[in-house]
């Protein structure tokens, strides 16, 4: 393993008030104000969700495209554990903790989008769990990844807080934790793509597919990196430290390798099916449906090239067309390319927008705080 | 390179571990499930319809809803659509001039819009909790507000667009027809078919509405028939009336497996807002996906053993401090 070289990770440090954290603060707080709101007089108060669509961005966004930008942690535990690549280690902890806080907090904004959610308990009750349903494996992955991410996050909060007995505990069970982590993202990944298929001919057939499984999971991985190239690329511009070039370039050849594979099954899922007709008839679906297609293509034809991967500007840009690509690939399928008949129609109030943002900006205030007072970034002699 | 090497053992190790498990895997296949044999429906007969709106008057108290208002004077119940307070509705198809009932061009028709109970129901197959249950003996699809989370998948998967969430209170439940399931233990039925004037919505075993509704198409239009009120098998009611013009066409006896509930119309089906369904029900696939996937959990089971057995050799034990060597 090569780990031995790589500088340890340390609070990067610094001041916790400042506009960044300030901004983050006044969403929040709005955010509380709105959900406030929500439970005491329903979901109709503040929403635009109808019948029509009893799914909207609290779910679609928050849930189904966050917790795929939170894959970052998963796609690079399994480069580095699983490929063995050591040379990626120091990007593991950055990644954990994004996708530790995309989880966690998807996972409790789904209660406010309950409209029933003192009963979540069933969800968890032998008695009331229907193994047949989508939605019940999707949960129960969620549920348990979320606590083996905390689990394998817990060395650097162990590490600061100087419980060393503690943390080698931990240390020795860390392989299987790891393994855990990676079969479960896998798993509701995928899920969270066969959700779709009960919907049958309401989901517009560019998006309606048995092979839902293996285009979600493989975007997740995709979007995954994305992530992490453009976590690295605002981290280094915001702390003012060097890019890590020396890992982002070859790593973005391992994404474009699953980015090639993603987009053989899609092209010829559609062929096979024959619904790529419907992507020529002038439709909002068919102009999506392009745009969808090109966040996908445009990166191979961007960073295909090893000199380009070698500009930070490009990869930057890469990142986010493959998490553009993948968050449209979502959106599409769950409420654009969703039809349930006449007369219904939805558009996000600004109160669910304003909630969605307050979930952002727990995350974005959440790794500022870590970052600068846990060992999770690798050490530099920086300034601030 | 080992770390080449190592790369390569660890694609082909978890490669190998997925291929293997599905290779391994049982088809898992699930049919679509036909209604049980004593299952209880629906027969509604557009020919037959007025659109006097009694059974929707019917349902709401039997179910003990509140009214909806969508003129300005809030004088009668007057529901667009159904939703989390209202279970059932009758619609109208309009064309042209109107003048003919049950004709497609310049006609008008009626249209009876609620659960179909499903005999393979996405409701059911949906709900993670299961508080959507389809009844073993019946085959009525009911409802559990006790365990209902609220997610709304079931709204989101009924082709039928029929469960309905209740967006203006904190406490909101999903509205549907449960067939008057709770009002049979003091003799009653569906209160839509118990007060329907014209039989148009008739109550009764499926499999005996569905010999009626075959009887009804295979007659000539414009001759005179016998046609039951309330209940098949109940106290007669019957009374005799033009046969309608019928399509040869039973709709639920085929869709997603078949429905409990049937209707019959001189409009084509998909005019009057009943969707075009394959034989096959969305939620055998879905549950085919699921359950190849997932069968016993042999293959999560195989592929946590290969990673785990992967990270074993490459997650040292003391690899979180290994870094610290390096500072």
């Amino acid at each position: 393993m090569v780990n031995n070289q790589h500088a340890a990770p340390a609070p990067v440090g610094g001041s916790l008030v400042n506009a960044a954290t300030l901004t983050c603060g006044v969403l929040i707080a709005l955010m509380v104000a709105i959900l406030a709101v929500r439970f005491l007089f329903g979901l109709g108060a503040v929403t635009a969700l109808n019948d029509g669509y009893p799914w909207g961005i609290w779910i679609v966004v928050d849930v189904v495209i966050g917790t795929a930008f939170a894959c970052g942690g998963f796609s690079v535990a399994m480069l580095v554990y699983i490929f063995n690549r050591g040379e990626y280690h120091p990007l593991v902890r950055p990644a954990l903790l994004a996708s530790l806080f995309g989880y966690t907090l998807a996972g409790a904004g789904v209660i406010f989008d309950l409209g029933r959610w003192w009963n979540v308990w069933n969800m968890y009750w032998p008695g009331s769990i229907n193994p047949n349903s989508v939605m019940f494996e999707v949960a129960m992955c969620i549920s348990l990844y979320i606590v083996v991410m905390w689990i394998e996050f817990s060395p650097v909060v162990l590490e600061q807080l100087g419980k060393d007995d503690a943390r080698r505990k931990v240390g020795k069970a860390m392989f299987f934790i790891i393994a855990l982590g990676t079969v479960l993202p896998m798993m509701h990944q995928s899920s969270l793509g066969t959700l779709l298929v009960v919907m049958g001919y309401q989901i517009h057939p560019l998006w309606q597919t048995p092979l839902q499984p293996a285009l979600y999971l493989l975007t997740a991985i995709t979007m995954g990196y994305a992530v992490v190239l453009f976590e690295s690329c605002v981290a280094s511009s915001a702390y003012r430290r060097k890019i890590e070039m020396h890992m982002l370039t070859p790593m973005a050849k391992v994404m474009l390798g699953f980015l090639a594979v993603y987009l053989l099954i899609r092209i010829g899922d559609l062929l096979v099916r024959g619904a790529l007709s419907q992507a020529f008839v002038p439709s909002v679906e068919a102009l999506t449906f392009w745009l969808e297609m090109a966040c996908f293509i445009a990166p191979l034809i961007l960073i295909g090239a090893e000199s380009n991967r070698r500009n930070p500007a490009k990869l930057f840009l890469a990142g986010i067309l493959l998490m553009l690509g993948g968050a449209l690939l979502r959106l599409n399928g769950f409420l654009i390319g969703y039809e349930t008949g006449d007369g219904f129609s939805y558009f996000p109030t600004l109160a669910e927008v304003l909630v969605t943002a307050g979930m952002f900006a727990i995350e974005v205030l959440g790794y500022i705080i870590i970052t600068r007072r846990f060992p999770v970034l690798p050490r530099e002699e920086a300034t601030h | 390179m080992s770390t080449r090497r190592d790369f390569l053992k660890g694609a082909l190790a978890s490669g190998a571990a997925v291929t293997a498990c599905v290779a391994a895997v049982p088809a898992a296949a699930r049919e679509t499930r036909p209604r049980p044999p004593e299952a209880l429906g629906l027969l509604y007969d557009a020919t037959l319809c007025v659109g006097c709106k009694a059974c929707v008057a019917a349902c709401k108290e039997a179910n003990n809803n509140p009214p909806e208002f969508s003129t300005v004077d809030h004088l009668w119940d007057t529901p667009l659509d159904t939703s989390g307070y209202t279970f059932n509705i009758i619609k109208m198809y309009r064309n042209g001039t109107m003048e003919v009932k049950d004709q497609e061009k310049n006609g008008y028709a009626f249209m009876k819009t609620s659960c179909m109970h499903c005999g393979d129901p996405s409701c059911v197959s949906a709900c993670p909790v299961s508080a959507m249950t389809k009844d073993p003996v019946t085959g009525v699809v009911g409802y559990n507000p006790d365990k209902c989370i609220g997610c709304r998948y079931c709204v989101a998967a009924c082709p039928f667009g029929i469960p309905k969430y209740q967006y203006d209170s904190p406490t909101g439940r999903i509205g549907k027809c449960e067939l008057c399931r709770h009002r049979t233990k003091d003799g009653h039925y569906s209160a839509c078919a118990e007060v329907c004037p014209t039989g148009a919505t008739l109550y009764g075993k499926t499999s005996d509405l569905l010999a009626e509704a075959k009887r009804r198409i295979a007659l000539k239009p414009g001759t005179r028939t016998t046609y039951p009120r309330g209940k098949v098998g109940g106290p007669d009611q019957s009374y005799e009336a033009p046969v309608g013009n019928y399509l040869q066409h039973v709709y639920g006896e085929k869709e997603y497996g078949g429905t409990q509930v049937l209707k019959l119309s001189g409009v084509n089906f998909a005019k009057v807002g009943m969707p075009d369904l394959p034989p096959d029900a969305a939620a055998a696939l879905s549950e085919t996906i699921q359950h190849t996937l997932y069968a016993n959990l042999i293959m999560p089971f195989a592929v946590l053993g290969a990673m785990t057995w992967v990270a074993k050799r490459n997650v040292k034990p003391d690899d979180e401090s290994s870094d610290k060597e390096g500072s």
